[in-house]
């Protein structure tokens, strides 16, 4: 199940001072599982509480104390496997990686090592939109995923001499989720990461919350000369945004190119990623690499399950992006660049489809990505505190279909829903934003237009998209309300317009 | 009426369900026994009288109600390896110094639900390392026996040493043990008494601590092979705890004793005779084969061909599992600390100074086979044999043996001392016989035999089929029967 292999791509090129660089990225993406309870212990999983409160007697390491694998990560893990178009192992094997540190109470994280729970698998990633609003589609494989145990908390700001340690993060469940090389620049780690990113959050294997942590990224950057071997790799730790993970490889790619560049020569080593310098320093070289000592945890038992119990799950499966995208395209007559941003995120595309639903998907789609997705960006509101429902939305856009209210009004009227709540249809009707469809009311105002600008009738003659400025006249002096196409006609036949 | 600390937990379960004695009668004179000679034997590292005489009034009145449980008012030993609730748990280790668990084990759990009394923890090699109990941080355990005409102190063996003396010197009606590689049955056969390592699995291993997760397997040691069924049917439970716990029923093993063996095969392993062994241990070894022979039993000669890889590969396989387990005694969150300025010093300070010479000497082994590019050449390999032990053994079985028949031990215990300036892989030598038990994860039976020629204690080893913890019973009676029991002169 491998994906094509990657051609070298100018686009993508840094032009260094002596010619051009191929950028490679690798990714490791670190996803806390969606589960109650930590992978080996039933203690909670959940979000904050005082130090120390989400901590059973294995989590602390206590003497004696076994893991229990938690079934619910086990086909957390599975689903995003199957998300990911990967490869199930139905044998797996949690193995001990071995380093001390104070919030590692075993001394070991039990992780999975040379036989992980999902191998291959493929993520379609959309990049862009360029200049032209076009999309670049690229596949980026998938080495494996496996499941591991989170570290503790180590709090160096709490005591003069002393640093504490608060294990509530400590054992609950990551999956790790490993790319293949495959990666050519920011933009794409970017895209690639979002992908992932959206990809675990339709499935809902993970809550994918970066600001949270619960999504963290370490990233392998190197850089080559187009058509060359791969060149040596430095790995950026723990980067807990997007818009970091693409700053961070254009500094560390530039800063390699650099290095080279000067005759240098890049060295294997783990690197930090400062967000307030925006650059990476480095954190470790591979001499002072630990030697984990991997071996097969001997207090679990290897993890086995069968066909049908894969086959169940798959069959449980949300439809996935790219499902969606490719169905609001076809059913819709949706963009590809409309569908790319109505399915990026599960929320909005459940709210297109609410509001699509018996009505025209094009103009539905407008209104989500000009209007609703403008005013929630600008008031700092997710989709799913949206103050302007897709119930609401519809009644707007039905409104504007009857002909009861016109473009223009329907704007304002989704002002006020969205800043006031209540029904588009009362707000119409107690306010009085009906649309004037009463052709004698609206000639009586064309009349008085027409009327006091003799000038401008003479020069409509001449320039017949003048009848432009007759309509914004008439608007104005109608509120907005009267009828656009009844005010064309009207004028059109008074100025003598063909 | 016989002293009550004499009786063997069969009789005592009749003479206390005859209300002949009362469970706090029975549990005083224990607790008297133990002070009496604890100051000589030092078999156990913290007792719990209180705990004992209140668990001995709730036996009382539950065989009062007619309500008594398997093991009511049994007063027993518990190895310092099992976590005890509020109670010194700290496998006789520094590093462990103050440390009382807020939890029970499974196995002790189990026991006390059964109506059993607790005595107090008892001593054993540190961490469950090493072969003669001379390792623990709370110094050697004496055994009750001696070489006739000699005043020298005995090891009991190890790492079960407490178990099996205060057990060999009625300090406890029974006690449990656990054994990695002949824990329990070394020490059983030094002290002249009965101790079976069931087959992995069949006990929980929650709440014990741990040296090589999968070796380690708990098991009682009592004076008789009835005492001991009895025991291990309380022991034994599957446990959602334990992911490697068997979820199988618990059979009640006292009913196989005295079912006749006649008819059933016995294997003698060719490659158990090996270079070096005393006289006394093949005289023995040959005189249990008669024994079977007159019971009726057919002897087959059995090849167990990777046998001489065992010990090698053991000595990689637990080292490495016991260098992963003991990395959490770090000085952070129990047990000791030795404070420092930075958290790497703290780690090395504390470690240097918890852990004793045996414990450090198997962290580094197992550090080292595990260590990337030895990893392979070691590890890998030692899991190979284990693996191929464990055949031989399936082979003989599907060949139709019942029960295997080994001698326990290459010799009969020796003076506290005696291997201070060997090599360690002498006294690891004392395995030889036991290891590829636990490497194939069988049960494993210990049973007194005989004495040697300067009265120390002897035992023969049945090994049996997994999970078949019966038949061994069954099979061990008749050396019971035939050896008759072997009770130490008390000097103490």
């Amino acid at each position: 199940m491998n994906a094509p292999v990657r051609t070298a791509n100018p686009k993508n090129f840094i032009s260094g001072a002596t010619g051009d660089w191929e950028v490679v990225i690798g990714m490791e993406i670190h996803a806390q599982v969606a589960s109650e309870s930590k992978l080996f212990s039933g203690a909670s999983t959940a979000f904050g509480g005082e130090p120390n409160d989400h901590v059973s007697m294995v989590d602390a390491a206590m003497p004696g104390m076994l893991p229990v694998i938690n079934e619910e990560c086990v086909r957390q893990a599975v689903r995003t496997g199957l998300g990911l178009n990967a490869e199930i192992h139905k044998r797996s094997v949690f193995a001990r990686k071995n380093y001390f540190y104070p919030d590692l109470p075993q001394g070991y994280q039990i992780s999975q090592y040379d036989q992980p729970i999902v191998g291959e698998g493929i993520v379609t990633v959309e990049v862009g939109p360029d200049n032209k609003g076009q999309f670049e589609e690229i596949s980026i494989g998938v080495e494996r995923l496996h499941l591991e145990q989170d570290a503790g908390k180590s709090l160096h700001d709490q005591h003069p001499t002393m640093s504490y340690v608060d294990l509530n993060r400590s054992g609950v469940a990551l999956m790790e989720i490993v790319s293949k090389p495959d990666l050519r620049s920011s933009e794409e780690a970017r895209a690639y990461l979002t992908k992932v990113r959206t990809i675990l959050r339709y499935l809902g294997t993970s809550d994918a919350d970066m600001d949270k942590g619960n999504l963290r990224a370490d990233i392998n950057v190197s850089v080559r000369r187009p058509g060359e071997p791969l060149g040596t790799r430095c790995e950026i730790k723990n980067v807990n945004s997007i818009r970091f993970a693409g700053q961070a490889i254009e500094y560390e790619a530039r800063r390699q190119i650099a290095v080279l560049e000067d005759g240098g020569s890049i060295s294997q080593e783990t690197r930090l990623f400062d967000p307030s310098r925006g650059e990476t320093r480095s954190m470790r070289s591979k001499e002072e690499a630990h030697d984990y000592r991997y071996f097969p945890d001997p207090d679990l038992l290897p993890l086995e399950f069968d066909d049908a119990y894969v086959e169940a799950l798959k069959a449980d499966l949300p439809e996935l992006p790219d499902e969606k995208r490719q169905r609001f395209q076809s059913d819709f007559g949706l963009s590809a660049y409309d569908a790319n941003v109505l399915v990026s995120d599960r929320e909005i595309a459940h709210f297109f489809e609410a509001l699509a639903r018996g009505r025209d998907g094009k103009q539905a789609a407008n209104w989500i990505i000009n209007d609703l997705l403008g005013a929630l960006n600008k008031a700092g509101k997710p989709i799913e505190a949206s103050p302007v429902s897709a119930h609401q939305l519809g009644e707007l856009l039905d409104l504007q279909k009857e002909g009861v209210i016109s473009g223009k009004i329907a704007k304002d009227v989704f002002e006020i829903v969205f800043t006031e709540g209540g029904s588009p249809r009362e707000i119409v009707e107690t306010r009085g934003l009906k649309q004037v469809t009463d052709t004698g009311a609206i000639e009586k105002v064309v009349d008085e237009i027409i009327a006091a600008n003799p000038d401008k009738v003479e020069q409509a003659k001449s320039k017949p998209t003048m009848i432009g400025w007759f309509v914004g006249q008439v608007m104005k002096a109608s509120g907005g309300k009267a009828a656009p196409q009844a005010v064309n006609d009207l004028l059109k036949a008074k100025l003598g317009i063909e | 009426m016989t002293e009550l600390t004499a009786l063997t937990i069969a009789e005592l379960r009749d003479t206390l369900g005859r209300r002949q004695a009362s469970a706090v009668e029975v549990a005083e004179a224990y607790v008297a026994a133990i002070e009496a000679a604890n100051p000589s034997l030092n078999a156990y590292v913290a007792v719990t009288p209180d705990k004992a005489l209140d668990m001995a009034r709730a036996s009382d009145a539950r065989i009062a109600a007619g309500e008594a449980r398997p093991l009511e008012g049994v007063p027993l030993g518990i190895k310092d390896l099992f976590a005890t609730e509020g109670v010194h748990t700290q496998a006789a280790s520094h590093i462990l110094d103050g440390f009382k668990p807020g939890y029970e084990s499974t196995v002790t759990a189990n026991l006390w639900a059964d109506g059993a009394v607790m005595l107090g923890k008892l001593n054993m090699d540190e961490f469950a390392m090493g072969s003669s109990n001379e390792t623990s941080y709370y110094g050697p355990v004496v055994s009750p026996w001696r070489s006739e005409g000699s005043n020298a102190k005995i090891v009991p063996g190890g790492s079960s040493g407490g178990s099996a003396s205060a057990v060999a010197a009625h300090l406890c009606a029974g006690a449990t043990a656990t054994d990695t590689g002949g824990s329990i049955r070394q020490p059983a056969a030094f002290t002249g008494t009965v101790g079976i390592k069931p087959t992995y699995g069949r006990c929980s291993r929650w709440g014990t601590v741990a040296f090589a997760s999968s070796l380690d397997q708990a098991g009682p040691i009592a004076r008789t092979v009835r005492d001991a069924a009895i025991m291990l049917k309380s022991m034994a439970s599957v446990d959602p705890k334990d992911t490697t716990s068997a979820d199988l029923p618990v059979p009640d093993y006292e009913q196989s004793i005295g079912e006749t063996v006649k008819g059933l095969k016995i294997g003698i392993p060719r490659e158990y005779r090996v270079e070096g062994m005393p006289e006394e241990i093949e005289k023995l070894w040959q005189q249990g084969i008669d024994w079977y022979r007159q019971a009726g039993a057919e002897i087959v000669d059995i090849s167990l061909p990777h046998t001489k890889y065992a010990l090698p590969a053991y000595y990689i396989v637990a080292p490495a599992e016991a260098s992963s387990n003991l990395a959490r005694y770090d000085g952070v969150r129990y047990g000791l600390r030795v404070e420092c300025d930075d958290i790497i010093d703290m780690y090395e300070k504390t470690r240097a100074a918890g852990f004793g010479r045996e414990v450090k000497r198997r962290i580094l082994i197992g550090t080292y086979v595990l260590s990337a590019g030895y990893y392979d050449a070691y590890y890998v390999r030692a899991q190979k044999v284990r693996t191929l032990i464990k055949r031989d053994f399936e082979l003989a079985f599907e060949a139709g043996v019942d029960a295997i028949l080994t001698p326990a031990t290459p010799s009969s215990a020796f003076g506290i001392g005696a291997m201070a300036d060997a090599d360690p892989v002498e006294m690891y030598l004392n395995d030889i016989f036991t290891v590829t038990v636990n490497m194939a994860g069988l049960p494993g039976l210990a049973v007194p035999a005989g004495l040697d020629s300067s009265g120390l204690p002897l035992g023969l080893q049945l090994i049996g089929r997994p999970f078949d913890e019966q038949t061994l019973f069954r099979v061990g009676q008749v050396i019971e029967d035939a050896a008759g029991s072997f009770a130490a002169p008390k000097w103490w």
